[in-house]
């Protein structure tokens, strides 16, 4: 992506997205995030963002004291009724997730995952340049909530300087102490076995699971690893109450989202959309041509992609993208042109993702380089075998210590179904795609 | 109980799929998959047996 488009453009409410009234003079007074609109998290249409802790407490108001048990208590019911979703990819529960820490033992830590592996995924480091302080409130909750005594924020270089400086501000408000960790880089390295690896060694690998991070995870810890929107959402809950935060959403995925949008648009980048509204109407916001759209990847390169005759009846949830097999994943959105050949994009996502591989185990080794092998022969040459590609992505799930061995079957199980026809006319010695432009981001090679 | 492979520490070596054929397949790159979910009690000795076996120590009995 060469354009980064830092506003957020809210879907539904009209065109700069303010409440109809009692807005202070930058669109920020409390009206706006207590009425529940959107945008909750990042900053309206054409309001330059302001990440001042000042700024920010104007915004969402003071943060709700959580030192006694009864407020403790509360605040449990109000994150169990929220009902929010894990916003890393996965889209495990948050209510779960903080109950699995044990209650007695050991104290606990609290990892803020920033690391976002995703290449076509920008919408960690925009909310953390944007409202560092919401996702520092959530870390301060969860902390609260499980009796943390330490905590990691783990964030990209271009963000640290910034976050720096967002914790000089708070450095007396902040509850728990906060460490700040430059985040490794590489697909799996946001994985949460991988993070704590990655702060605990330095090698930002994997490990087998058992046992839980709730239960041994950092030093031996139990240890709690939330990717930053879902602290951020955490925090909305904490000040808000959960009433307040099923304005927004489905019942079954309430609250807002935050998605990166890429490819075929004219206005690429990070907006923060309700989930459930239709894809279309996102695809819509960042300028895609419908007519000329070929197919759309929602969700990430472990996802799947969506035909464009599909895009109209499809909404922005896990449970309408279910119905064709793909997911929400941590929201990217990318559109491809018509004019690209689907089969020759997803060969060179494949051949990254390959090369991504933590190098740990046999069959993610040896197996997604076959299949990125075969697949790129399929591609490139018209040469390689759709059978043996479905037999082996059906050998590569759940084969890994991480899912990254799923996630490339999922994504070349798609490809093959979503771009069938061209599959076809590749075997018959032709290419359905009339551009050489590549339109997802994707790294070169780094060393380790 | 049910066996699980360590992917991290398997090197493929295969003599579990040798000993147990019945639980083990081999997938195309030589690394074991383990076919059986639930094992009964004749099985469970003998998967005990091969976790023992393995090289590597790469196989966990777990519930």
């Amino acid at each position: 992506m060469s354009t980064r488009d830092f506003t957020a453009a809210p879907v539904h409410h009209g065109p700069a997205g303010l409440g109809p009234a009692g807005l202070g003079p930058a669109g920020l007074g409390p009206a706006g995030p207590r009425d529940g609109r959107l945008p909750r998290i990042l900053w309206p249409d054409g309001t330059p963002p302001d990440p001042s802790l000042a700024t920010h407490l104007r915004r969402h108001g003071p943060p709700p004291s959580l030192s006694r048990n009864h407020e403790l208590e509360q605040l449990w019911d109000e994150v169990l009724r929220a009902g929010v979703l894990g916003r890393g990819g996965a889209g495990f529960p948050l209510f779960s997730k903080l109950r699995s820490v044990p209650r007695a033992g050991r104290s606990p830590v609290v990892i803020a995952n920033g690391t976002e592996g995703e290449p076509a995924s920008d919408k960690d480091k925009v909310l953390l340049l944007q409202s560092p302080h919401l996702v520092l409130d959530g870390i301060d909750v969860a902390a609260a909530l499980v009796g943390a005594a330490r905590a990691f924020l783990v964030a990209p270089d271009e963000v640290l300087l910034s976050l720096g400086r967002a914790l000089d501000e708070r450095h007396r408000a902040s509850s728990v102490p906060v460490h700040l960790v430059p985040a490794a880089r590489g697909f799996v390295a946001g994985e949460a076995s991988a993070v704590v690896s990655w702060i605990e060694r330095g090698s930002a690998l994997p490990r087998m699971t058992p046992p839980r991070l709730a239960h041994s995870g950092l030093s031996k810890r139990p240890t709690l690893v939330h990717n930053v929107e879902t602290l951020a959402h955490l925090a909305l809950v904490a000040r808000h109450g959960a009433d307040w935060y099923r304005q927004a959403g489905t019942p079954e995925e309430p609250g807002s989202m935050l998605a990166t949008l890429s490819g075929a648009c004219t206005h690429p980048g990070v907006r923060e959309v309700e989930i459930g509204r239709p894809l279309v109407e996102l695809l819509e916001i960042g300028g895609t041509d419908p007519d000329r759209l070929g197919a759309v990847l929602v969700g990430g390169y472990s996802a799947a992609w969506v035909r464009a005759r599909d895009v109209a009846s499809l909404a922005l949830s896990r449970a309408s993208l279910r119905g064709v097999g793909a997911s929400l994943g941590a929201g990217i959105v990318a559109a491809l042109p018509r004019e690209r050949c689907g089969l020759v994009e997803s060969s060179r996502v494949v051949d990254y993702l390959a090369g991504e591989s933590a190098g740990q185990c046999g069959p993610c080794i040896f197996g997604l380089a076959a299949v990125a092998a075969e697949l790129g022969a399929l591609a490139l040459r018209g040469q390689g075998d759709p059978g043996l590609l479905r037999r082996w992505t059906n050998q590569l799930d759940g084969r890994g210590a991480c899912a990254h061995p799923d996630g490339v079957a999922r994504f070349v199980r798609s490809t093959l179904e979503v771009f069938g026809a061209e599959v076809e006319s590749h075997l018959a010695g032709w290419c359905t795609g009339t551009s050489d432009v590549p339109v997802l981001p994707v790294p070169g090679p780094r060393g380790r | 109980m049910r066996l699980v492979v360590d992917p991290i520490a398997c090197d493929g070596r295969g003599l579990c799929a040798e000993a147990l054929p019945e639980l083990f397949t081999l997938d195309d790159w030589g690394f074991p998959i383990v076919v059986r979910d639930q094992l009964d009690e004749r099985l469970e000795e003998e998967a005990a047996e091969v976790a023992r076996l393995c090289p590597r120590l790469a196989l966990r009995l777990v519930t």
